[in-house]
């Protein structure tokens, strides 16, 4: 696993001071985070620390008072989700939120961008390619939403963001609640899909699958960053996974 | 064809009439509330609008048919810009539920007061066009073909808005906002515009609804007062944002409306309300209610 330091790379997404509040509480107390082109970038911590509250206020599904979301280079800061997501970013929610009511096949048509896709673009996602890649999701593409299995649904909803054509990934507890099996798989296709050049913000509570993903971590206490570093930098301080991880 | 037979066909006809123009009415509101979460107060206020819409191009036109297609196009305008310009700005704000009732209970009474300062608090007739007076006979019975002609007219609309909804990438984006709207949104996909198609369209079938009532119950001030009642039974009862639910509840609704009248006239008007408490107890989210917050 390479170690992306932050000095070689383009910064893709950076994120300066940003406050967040739910109603009087302030739950993003000045959070400061980067990713780079082509990096996956692990958020931990334990829970109610405010990580799902950073990739939502990324996504513009919360409101922030103030600070800066730049993303290649223009500010998103403060826009609607539909903004964020023409942009170039794809959000994997917490629990999948996938469509019960609606087919597999219009869980993924919907994430294409004006509702065509790009066939002008040999590296645009198109439901072909999607079947390839989830084989599983082929099987059941006229099923509801609903009918999937937990593992289906976390595929479908990486497909899903995928059919948008994201340069960056939001991903926010994807093996939460997954058989251990599909686990594996699930942390395989996040790797696959970082190869194909999709940079990826990863929350997640399995510390085998986050530390085996990303390049680097970046550990929350409440409501701030408490620690940021490489996987191998992580692994030499044991004070700061005892004080950000351990329960 | 007996008599009695007749009077049992002659009744039911008659409450799918009027079941047909509750779920124009019905369905609107329970799309609104499905992909936005707000109960719209001035629903039934944009089916009396058409009405008066109805009765003014009639006065000025002479033509029904001209009132049918600009009147309800006059009152899903008047929806967009509500839409537009007040809810939007209100949802804004973070008032939750309380926001939405009160702007929307406002537009309500505005409308209300705004017709019975421009047509007057009296009952205003509009003439059912030559070519659907009268009756029809099918099968040794006699029916008018106007209330014939409401129900065909509402079937096409029902027809359209089930292909729209089933059969066109902005249902498909209906149907998922009706379950996750933020989701939607984090697509990519502009939700306050959709918002706004869905609310003009919701606003529109209210209209046609209005026109095609404006015949039967003459146009008056009070004209949405038991239709906007009997929509918000359907929607609570076929299950909040369950469209199959409205179309349901509201063929039922007619149906009881008009046996019940029938049968047992004291208590037709309360059975409506008997229907509702009765299903509530059974079945807290309605019959095909999706929601589960």
């Amino acid at each position: 696993m390479p170690t992306w330091g932050m000095g070689g790379c383009s910064v893709f997404l950076e994120i300066n001071d940003l406050n967040t509040y739910y109603g009087p509480s302030h739950v993003l107390q000045g959070i400061s985070l980067t990713v780079a082109k082509g990096e996956i970038v692990a958020l931990l911590g334990r829970n109610g620390m405010g990580k799902s509250t950073t990739l939502k206020t990324i996504m513009g599904l919360a409101k922030p008072k103030s600070g800066q979301v730049v993303f290649q280079g223009n500010s998103i800061f403060g826009n609607p989700p539909h903004k964020v997501s023409m942009a170039g970013i794809g959000y994997v929610p917490e629990e999948r939120r996938i469509f019960p009511n609606l087919s597999v096949e219009d869980n993924l048509l919907i994430g294409v961008k004006g509702g065509v896709i790009d066939q002008s673009n040999p590296d645009a996602w198109t439901l072909e390619k999607m079947y390839e890649v989830f084989p599983s999701l082929k099987k059941r593409r006229t099923n509801k939403g609903a009918n999937l299995s937990g593992g289906e649904q976390q595929m479908l909803a990486i497909g899903r963001a995928l059919m948008g054509n994201p340069s960056l990934l939001l991903v926010d507890e994807p093996t939460e609640g997954l058989a251990p099996i599909i686990v594996e798989a699930v942390r395989d296709i996040l790797a696959e899909i970082n190869k194909m050049g999709v940079s990826i913000l990863l929350v997640e509570h399995n510390l085998n699958v986050a530390m085996s993903l990303a390049h680097r971590v970046y550990l929350m206490g409440k409501a701030h960053i408490g620690f940021v570093g490489t996987v191998k930098e992580l692994d030499n301080n044991p004070d700061a996974r005892a004080q950000y991880l351990e329960v | 064809m007996s008599p009695v037979t007749a009077m049992y066909v002659a009744q039911a006809i008659h409450g799918l009439t009027y079941g047909m123009l509750l779920f124009l009415v019905a369905s609107g509101l329970t799309l609104i509330f499905g992909m936005m979460g707000i109960l719209n107060l001035a629903h039934a206020s944009f089916f009396m609008l058409s009405a008066y819409f109805c009765y003014q191009v009639v006065a000025w036109t002479d033509s029904f048919w001209i009132a049918l297609i600009l009147a309800p196009i006059g009152t899903g305008l008047v929806g967009i810009i509500v839409e537009r310009f007040l809810l939007r700005k209100v949802q804004k704000l973070g008032l939750g539920h309380i926001g939405d009732l009160l702007l929307t209970l406002g537009i309500a009474l505005v409308i209300s007061e705004a017709v019975k300062t421009i047509w007057g608090t009296e009952s205003h007739q509009v003439l059912i066009p030559p070519s659907l007076q009268g009756l029809v006979t099918v099968a040794g019975l006699e029916y008018p073909i106007y209330r014939l002609f409401i129900i065909g007219l509402s079937l096409v609309i029902l027809g359209a808005l089930a292909f729209i909804l089933f059969k066109t990438r902005l249902g498909m984006i209906i149907r998922a906002a009706v379950s996750d709207r933020d989701m939607v949104s984090a697509l990519g996909i502009n939700m306050p515009r959709v918002f706004m198609f869905v609310f003009g369209v919701g606003t529109l079938m209210a209209g046609v609804a209005g026109v095609a009532a404006a015949p039967m119950l003459t146009v008056f001030p009070g004209l949405a007062d038991q239709i906007g009642l009997d929509a918000f039974v359907v929607v609570v009862v076929g299950g909040f944002g369950s469209l199959l639910g409205a179309v349901v509840v509201s063929l039922f609704l007619g149906e009881l409306n008009s046996f019940g009248i029938q049968f047992i006239p004291r208590l037709a008007p309360v059975l409506v309300f008997l229907f509702m408490a009765l299903v509530l107890s059974f079945k807290p989210m309605g019959f095909f209610g999706e929601r589960d917050e």
